[in-house]
């Protein structure tokens, strides 16, 4: 892990190999969505388990837009209400036939990011099996960061 | 706005970012959507160079817009002025940032007050087209709301109304219609509040994203401002929208037959400059407006008149003609009423207000 991922980040979605992206390069992605009349959603979780497909919504879906300035504002009031959570920008495509989110990436990260526990189950004779936990949710939700 | 994207230097040492080699281009293909025309790049220029406000202004391309603003709206002197003034601040504003003078973004917002139908919709178009072109604005749309869009009607409600008003009108120009209603004093408990002071907070820190103007009648405006200190110190421009005379509105009247492919014989000419002089004087008198309502209602008469002699063959030219009884039979000559009233012969179970 330490190898590939040199920051310790969590790496889902869009982008996430790079450094974060700044607002500029922010605001040129949502010009991208809106260009392609996709609807694009504010997001919030503090559980960065790659399987946790339910984030929180932050305000409403946004369509209609002609200007991502509109978005960036909301995902700035998202950031100064959750600073220490990972937020991310869902772009989601209403055409026929796609009906599914077609961008996602991660715009806000905790300060620190503790990374994963693996977890070991020894099974029948010698096969094992393994699991991931996030350092994240040990505290019950609520009382995490 | 020009958005550039930086490249990685080429990393001094191996490491793990030479494993993505190829992610600078990524990115870079999903931008280049982004360079549409109306971004022009502004080159820096050392102190003593020339620059010519001529040519910059032929660049920006104002002068169509603003020969537009000539041709299609009759009259409004001091309006059209003061909007020449504004593109020429604009215009020198966008010189002096070539030499790297600092100078905020000006504050564009405006306030639009004027009796009903003279114009205050047409010209706030115009202005986002105006802005566009000079780059102030990004996208150069209007959004056009009234209190219904942005004030909600239950506690909490109005906030994420008005933020998405807001949002739909980012880099464009936001138009409130009747701005007065959003205050009302005497409901303490009118959402009407939040919405302004959202309202302001952008007014004042997305100056660069978006433009608002405020439209309505002068009286109620100027109380408006009166109880919104706030709002009125956040308003640069106050444009004051004159009356029509009856020559202008007999102009205006051409300008929509025109467009509408309609022609006027000479008496009905006549006519409509004497239904003119009287309607002005009635209540419920709105400019252009009534006009528009008293040609649509001549327009109705005319296809009544050829419907009734349907058995006589009918060419182009009767089609297009308006004629005198088109005009004459209006109630506002046969006894000095609003037409649209019960007795209104034709127009009976028309359900057609004069307004």
């Amino acid at each position: 892990m330490a190898m590939t991922n040199p920051g310790n980040k969590v790496t889902q979605g869009q982008f996430s190999f790079l450094p974060d992206l700044t607002d500029e390069q922010i605001t040129a992605q949502l010009k991208y969505a809106i260009n392609n009349d996709w609807a694009v959603n504010v997001e919030y979780t503090d559980d960065p388990h790659p399987r946790n497909t339910y984030w929180e919504m932050y305000g409403q879906p946004m369509f209609d837009l002609k200007d991502p300035a509109g978005i960036l504002m909301e995902i700035n009031e998202c950031r100064k209400t959750f600073p220490d959570m990972y937020i991310r920008v869902t772009a989601f495509d209403n055409t026929h036939g796609w009906e599914a989110p077609r961008m996602s990436y991660i715009v806000n990260r905790p300060p620190s990011e503790p990374g994963f526990k693996l977890h070991r189950q020894e099974r029948d004779g010698r096969s094992m099996g393994y699991t991931i936990e996030p350092y994240a949710t040990d505290k019950p939700e609520g009382e995490r960061s | 706005m020009i958005i550039r994207w930086r490249c990685r230097p080429p990393p001094s040492s191996l490491n793990v970012s030479t494993l993505f080699k190829h992610e600078p281009l990524c990115v870079e293909d999903m931008s280049e959507t982004e360079n549409t025309d109306s971004d022009q790049e502004l080159e820096m220029l050392p102190d003593d160079a020339p620059v010519d406000l001529q040519a910059e202004f032929e660049r920006s391309q104002v002068q169509e817009v603003l020969d537009k603003l000539d041709r299609e709206l009759v009259g409004l002197v001091p309006v059209k002025t003061r909007i020449k003034e504004i593109a020429a601040l604009l215009l020198v504003d966008r010189l002096r940032r070539r030499f790297n003078l600092t100078s905020e973004t000006p504050t564009l917002h405006m306030n639009f007050t004027g009796n009903p139908g003279t114009g205050k919709t047409t010209v706030a178009l115009r202005m986002a087209e105006i802005l566009h072109r000079l780059g102030y604005v990004r996208e150069g749309h209007l959004v056009s709301v009234t209190r219904d869009d942005l004030v909600g009607q239950y506690i909490g409600h109005t906030a994420p109304k008005t933020k998405a008003v807001i949002k739909k009108a980012m880099g464009g120009v936001l138009f409130i219609d009747e701005a007065y209603y959003l205050y009302k004093p005497e409901n303490e408990r009118d959402y009407g509040g939040e919405s302004i002071e959202i309202l302001l907070q952008v007014m004042e820190n997305h100056r660069d994203d978006l433009v608002v103007i405020l439209a309505g009648y002068k009286d109620k405006m100027d109380k408006f401002f009166e109880s919104n200190p706030g709002m009125r110190s956040r308003i640069a421009h106050h444009l004051d929208f004159p009356d029509y005379s009856a020559g202008e509105l007999e102009q205006i009247a051409d300008l929509m037959l025109k467009e509408q492919s309609y022609q006027l014989d000479d008496s009905a000419r006549k006519a409509l400059s004497e239904y003119i002089p009287l309607r002005m004087k009635m209540t419920h008198f709105a400019n252009a407006r009534s006009i528009r309502n008293a040609l649509d209602r001549a327009r109705l008469r005319q296809a009544n008149r050829l419907f009734a002699s349907r058995d006589r063959a009918l060419k182009k030219e009767d089609l297009i003609t308006l004629t005198e009884e088109d005009f004459r039979a209006s109630r506002v000559f046969i006894d000095g009423k609003l037409d649209g009233d019960p007795a209104d012969g034709i127009l009976n179970s028309m359900p057609i207000q004069e307004d």
